[in-house]
């Protein structure tokens, strides 16, 4: 691919807060369509967005059951756009910052992120066509 | 590459931090290699005032030790090689003096602003 671009973004946001790390995930998922080589590092809160414990619920106030009510699980959606990127020539190098994994004992993740440094941001950044931080406000 | 990274929050976890993450994630990035520099705006101009003191913080019996010490951390930027620029209007108007700040800080006006950013390959707003 001529074009094919290196994307770096960092993350800050826990799951299950806010939008914007939905809405990174959403860039991501375009850059992974397109074959794009995508970075994150994942900082603070954001490491526990590909937590391997996150479990879907049944929800009362909707009346679904599990399978119904098929909660959102930002596991799920970051294994996703690892294979979309893979089945479109393209990679994502999940990183996440290894201080704050151990500060929440958020050691346990999908396959396909690796535990990292600040170092590894910088890294990442500089061999990048453009970065996009999208920090905790 | 040369770096820019904005701080505008402010006070952000730093109690449970004992640091602001970004001042931090600047300084092991400096020490990883990277050139960076930081721009403290809105609220974060308040991380130079030399006079902040947070008192060592704690609940019942549990008694924290090393509280944040964000002034100082701000002002080892300099002698690492990372320029701290400081954005003086909104130092004015929070009624903050240049002599209320630690040693080593450039103030630039909001008009400068987009002018030093042309010194930079990426910016990156906190």
């Amino acid at each position: 691919m001529a074009d094919k671009k290196t994307l770096t973004f960092a993350l800050m946001d826990a799951p299950f807060e806010n939008a914007r790390s939905t809405t990174a995930l959403r860039l991501i998922d375009i850059a992974a369509r397109r074959g794009y080589d995508i970075n994150v590092f994942a900082y603070e809160g954001a490491v526990y967005l590909p937590f391997s414990h996150q479990a879907k619920h049944a929800n009362a106030v909707h009346g679904h059951e599990v399978e119904e009510e098929d909660h959102p699980l930002p596991r799920e959606w970051v294994s996703a756009v690892i294979a979309e990127a893979e089945k479109n020539g393209g990679k994502v190098d999940w990183v996440n910052c290894g201080l704050c994994v151990d500060e929440r004992g958020a050691a346990d993740s999908v396959d396909g992120v690796r535990r990292g440094t600040p170092g590894d941001f910088w890294n990442m950044a500089s061999a990048s066509d453009g970065t996009l931080v999208i920090p905790t406000k | 590459m040369k770096a820019l990274n904005i701080i505008e929050t402010a006070y952000r976890g730093t109690l449970e931090e004992q640091d602001d993450t970004i001042v931090w994630i600047t300084h092991a990035m400096k020490g990883a290699g990277g050139d960076l520099s930081v721009l403290l705006r809105g609220n974060a101009v308040n991380y130079g005032v030399k006079a902040q003191n947070v008192g060592a913080l704690s609940f019942g019996a549990r008694q924290q030790k090393s509280a944040p010490q964000l002034a100082e951390d701000v002002a080892k930027l300099p002698g690492k090689g990372v320029e701290v620029f400081i954005v003086e209007e909104d130092l004015s108007e929070r009624g903050i003096a240049a002599g209320d700040l630690v040693d080593g800080l450039t103030a630039v006006s909001r008009d400068q602003v987009p002018k030093l950013f042309d010194g930079f390959d990426q910016v990156w707003h906190w």
